[in-house]
């Protein structure tokens, strides 16, 4: 049983969360719907933006920070990167290579 | 006790876990983060389906493309309505801890009916997906038109149907809560699905970023 | 009734051509009748099982003790069993094969073209995904818990869930033959060639599901290993104090969780092309037939480091007991391992240099997979250091290490050749990359986990296997594969393609009939291995080494008896050095009694995992024969059982501390009756299991 003080501070943590995720998501669209930016900067502004909320995500619901305890946690999340940033890259220069060669 | 432990303790701030012995420590650790390893194997499928979307971009074979399909007012309630549900769901999880004795319901009161939002949200986020799907449909935007359909239904559709297991999986455990009320197992299984929960939030940021908003751009 | 809209509804596409004996009556050819023939077998052996196990009256014993069994021991036996089985008809296959090649030159020899496509492709896929995952997660399953110094896996159900699944899948192959066809498109299932348009019979979605099955069940073994290495070490178990094979399982476990996921997007996309008319790989409608040669090689490469790699584990346990000497350059080892298994996810685009990518791409990739060679030789220099200065005792297991370490690097060689886009331009589909996998697979992957057999096999069962018999297999295994191979490097050098049913050059005739005495060499191997073990059982008591020991080992799995009881350890050990065991023995402490006995919980049997194979087994049939029905109801059952068994909370019983001593007790008095033997009488009748140990001048402590 949580005492009252801890609680306050995980319930204050998950809306602080909710906070910055939905600000995050209404830049977003915001900046989409109203043409903020030149197609190609909303563009990586969009993947920056939805990079940060990730790791809004993970910091406020997911309790992954720099903490002894969360360590083997963000380990296998580093390394997961990794492998995702090998696999999807490759891929991508892979395949856009082939592509570019066919026409 | 003893001095060599092995491994940092692994205490998840999601649920009180008061550990009984070493032995049960480890195992509810192991547990915890062997269904984080198994969400990391489901991070690269999800990885993989986006890489291949990448490339499907332009194989429209004369079909609808992803400026055709993507329609921005479904996909930004989606969204207001998957990130509710996370923060419902986080509610849920505190307001877990707050049974001071775990066998009796109504002092799981306020966490069950945060739970039942959560799913409710989720239910909703369900049925407008389907929706947007059978309004391709009806547009002839489905996926058997071309690989940039396929590519866009599978990615977004592989989402729902995590979905649609959380979906499942949330009564289940309301279900063992009800019955057997809130012991170790079941501790377990909760912070199981919060993670999993979390996680699709997670892969959505990514789908409305790289599908819906990248269409709109278009 | 004979309304045929509830034929379809009821049967599928099932109709009587499906049938082998159907076709075989049709059309006799030998073709057909060796179809018709293994469709027999089958069907012959599954009732002659069950009439077998029925007249024994064995169905409680192997239901209650074997098949509901969550000990991770009795699951690795039965990966190991499983893998046996696969072996034997996957190696009979390649006999077939060598041989329609050795006979069909300039003449339509026995098998014809759809057959032998066949035949090539359940080889390979057998062999990967059917032999060497389920030895190798045997092996890794029995030993690992052990080594480290618990009482199990981490997830005991889940452990006989991945292996009932990965029964599922392989007798989906096996029904396959007495149902219907099999997949011609090889073990990599390349589309378009497998879409509908191409291959419209039930082969390819046979192939995809039994895949699907097998690479579920992997990575569910992915998820146990790592888990159980990271939380479950004894006291002391550092990280620098595990011994080698547990590295190369862990190593292998990350692969195995981060590779397998590209291979199910793979064949669940071809699936989606190919049950839902989508168009991933097809060529129309967009399709791209590149995405899946990528997907299936960013899965293929690190799968090929998933067999090997707990190989290497089983060479450094085998050349370190059998050269009496501690492992050289253990941290070396372990870094070597990790950059193996981190690079292995950096080289897969070597599978198709051919395919149309710039020189650059291909040049990254290719200087990529020649770092590779680095790592590997590192541990080579390793294991030769280790049998330096050492006392070798050639043993079956270390006859296989030795030839391992000849036969792999020349193999390695050949890989460095492939690695070269240009070379690989002209042998890339030619018999010489088919000498060169078979020369990394066979002895790196085979001879490893069947010198693991050997290693183990006393401390699981309690008693030897017979030598003589073991070397004359080894013999077998080593010049077999010789003969079998390396003609093809010749082959392929001299222009001969892969996966050819015809073969037009006479001049090919010698060296394609030296491969075919080199198959039948293998074949001759296979059968030495079964008639040791017959050997073996039949001398059982005589060779019998209850106290656990037979080689003067290191690892801690040798501390407790042959079989081990089933709760492993009396008591966890405190362990304090690398080798503790071995220390621990040297300085006077082994075989002591614990100071206190405790109730010990485990997991209780369940038939859940049981029911889960064969409902997915049921699934995946249906799904092949598109009858809808079936597919919807066991797919109900497999959930409705992942529900039921999340409800179950009675899933331990204890083992009251008496039972536990009294155990240890009676396994403690027959260690010290028992005469210790020196390492040059370990193959005798004389050897009970305890090794005799000379005073060490400077021992460790333990």
């Amino acid at each position: 049983m949580t005492s009252p003080t801890i609680e306050r501070g995980e319930v204050r943590g998950i809306l602080l969360g909710y906070g910055l995720a939905l600000l995050l998501t209404l830049s977003a669209f915001g900046l989409v719907v109203f043409h903020l930016l030149t197609r190609r900067q909303a563009f990586y502004t969009v993947l920056g933006l939805g990079l940060v909320q990730m790791l809004v995500h993970f910091r406020f619901f997911l309790h992954i920070d720099f903490r002894r305890n969360s360590r083997p946690d963000l380990q296998l999340l580093l390394f997961s990167t990794l492998i995702v940033a090998l696999m999807v890259g490759g891929t991508l220069v892979v395949l856009f290579n082939l592509h570019g060669r066919m026409m | 006790m003893t001095a060599t432990t092995v491994g940092p303790a692994l205490l998840h701030a999601g649920l009180n876990l008061d550990h009984a012995s070493r032995e049960e420590a480890a195992q509810v650790q192991s547990d915890v983060f062997g269904f984080w390893v198994f969400l990391m194997s489901d991070a690269v499928v999800f990885a993989l389906l986006f890489a291949l979307f990448g490339t499907s971009l332009e194989a429209t074979a004369g079909g609808p493309d992803l400026a055709g399909v993507v329609k921005l007012g479904p996909a930004f309630i989606e969204t207001m309505l998957l990130l509710a549900s996370s923060f419902s769901f986080g509610m849920g999880s505190v307001m877990l801890k707050r049974g001071a004795k775990p066998r009796l319901m109504k002092h799981f009161r306020p966490a069950v009916l945060w739970l039942a939002l959560t799913w409710v949200l989720g239910v909703a986020f369900l049925g407008m997906e389907v929706n947007d799907f059978a309004t391709m449909a009806r547009e002839g935007a489905t996926p058997d038109r071309s690989f940039f359909l396929s590519a866009f239904s599978v990615l977004v559709g592989t989402h729902g149907m995590h979905v649609l297991i959380g979906i499942i999986w949330m009564p289940v455990l309301l279900l063992q809560l009800a019955a057997g009320g809130l012991d170790r197992p079941l501790k377990v299984n909760m912070i199981r699905l919060s993670l999993f929960w979390h996680f699709l939030d997670i892969v959505w940021i990514a789908i409305f970023s790289v599908v819906y908003l990248q269409g709109a751009l278009r | 009734m004979n309304d045929p809209s509830f034929t379809t509804f009821l049967f599928g596409q099932l109709s009587w051509g499906a049938l082998p004996f159907v076709r075989a009556w049709r059309d006799p050819n030998i073709s057909e009748i060796i179809g018709a023939g293994a469709g027999a077998i089958v069907v012959l052996g599954a009732f002659g099982a069950i009439a077998l196990i029925t007249y024994l009256r064995a169905w409680k014993f192997l239901w209650t003790e074997w098949f509901t069994s969550l000990d991770h021991k009795k699951i690795g036996i039965m990966y190991v069993v499983l893998a046996g089985i696969m072996l034997s008809r996957a190696l009979i296959e390649a006999v077939l094969i060598r041989t329609q090649q050795a006979v069909a030159i300039n003449a339509p020899g026995y098998v014809q073209p759809e057959h032998f496509a066949q035949l090539f492709t359940t080889h390979g896929s057998i062999m990967i995904f059917f032999m060497a995952m389920p030895f190798l997660t045997g092996l890794m399953n029995y030993v690992v818990p052990m080594q480290i110094g618990a009482r199990d896996m981490a997830f005991p159900y889940l452990n006989s869930v991945g292996f009932w699944l990965t029964v599922a899948g392989a007798g989906l192959m096996m029904v396959s033959l007495a149902v219907g066809q099999f997949s011609t498109g090889g073990w990599s299932g390349y589309p378009p060639y497998t879409e509908l348009n191409f291959s419209g019979g039930p082969g390819p979605d046979y192939w995809i599901w039994a895949v699907t099955l097998s690479s579920l069940g992997s990575s569910t073994v992915g998820i146990n290993i790592a888990c159980t290495i990271y939380k479950f070490r004894a006291p002391g178990m550092t990280f620098f104090r595990l011994p080698l094979f547990c590295w190369t399982s862990l190593c292998t476990a990350i692969l195995m969780i981060f590779a397998m996921p590209p291979l199910t997007v793979a064949t669940l996309l071809l699936a989606a092309d190919r049950y839902a008319g989508m168009h991933f790989f097809t060529d129309d409608g967009g399709g791209n037939m590149m995405n899946y040669v990528n997907l299936f090689w960013l899965f293929g490469h690190p799968e090929v480091y998933i067999v090997v790699l707990p190989a290497f584990g089983v060479y450094s346990e085998v050349i370190s007991a059998f050269s009496s000497k501690e492992l050289y350059g253990y941290k070396s080892l372990i870094i070597a391992t990790m950059a193996i298994a981190i690079l292995s996810f950096t080289v897969w685009l070597h599978h198709f240099f051919t395919m149309g990518q710039s020189a650059s791409v291909n040049a990254a990739f290719g200087i990529a997979t020649m770092t590779i060679g680095i790592p590997t030789g590192v541990k080579i220099y390793d294991w030769i250091l280790t049998m330096f200065r050492g006392e070798v005792r050639f043993t079956p297991s270390m006859v296989l290490s030795l030839a391992f370490m000849v036969t792999f690097v020349l193999g390695g060689f050949t890989g460095i050749i492939l690695a070269t886009p240009p070379l690989d331009y002209m042998m890339h589909n030619t018999l010489f990359l088919v000498a060169h996998f078979h020369n990394m697979l066979i002895p790196g992957t085979l001879y490893g986990l069947l010198a693991g057999y050997m290693f183990w096999f006393p401390k699981a069962f309690g008693f030897r296997l017979n030598e003589g018999w073991g070397w004359i297999s080894a013999g077998c295994w080593i010049s077999g594969f010789y003969l079998a191979f390396f003609p093809l490097y010749v082959l392929g050098a001299s222009g001969m393609a892969r996966r050819t049913q015809q073969v037009f050059d006479p001049a090919f005739r010698p060296w394609l009939l030296i491969a075919l005495f080199g198959a039948f060499l293998l074949l001759t191997a296979l059968i030495t291995l079964f008639v040791q073990l017959y050997v073996s059982i039949r001398d059982r008591h005589a060779n019998a080494v209850p106290v656990g020991d037979p080689w003067d080992a290191r690892g801690l799995e040798w501390s407790v008896s042959a079989p081990p009881p089933e709760w492993n350890f009396a008591t966890i050990p405190h362990v304090g050095d690398r080798d503790a065991f071995y220390w621990r023995k040297r300085a006077g402490g082994a075989y002591r009694p614990a100071d206190h006995y405790r109730d010990i919980e485990l997991p209780r049997n369940t038939a859940c995992g049981v029911i889960i194979g064969i409902a997915a087994a049921a699934l995946c049939f249906g799904l092949v024969w598109r009858i809808w029905w079936m597919a919807v109801l066991f797919g109900f059952l497999v959930v409705a059982t992942v529900i039921i068994r999340s409800f179950m909370r009675d899933v331990t019983r204890t083992i009251p501390a008496a039972e536990v001593e009294e155990a240890d007790r009676r396994w403690l008095a027959q260690a010290h009756a028992a005469r210790p033997v020196p390492r040059e009488q370990e193959q005798s009748g004389l050897n009970q299991g305890r090794a005799k140990i000379f005073p060490q001048p400077t021992a460790k402590h333990a």
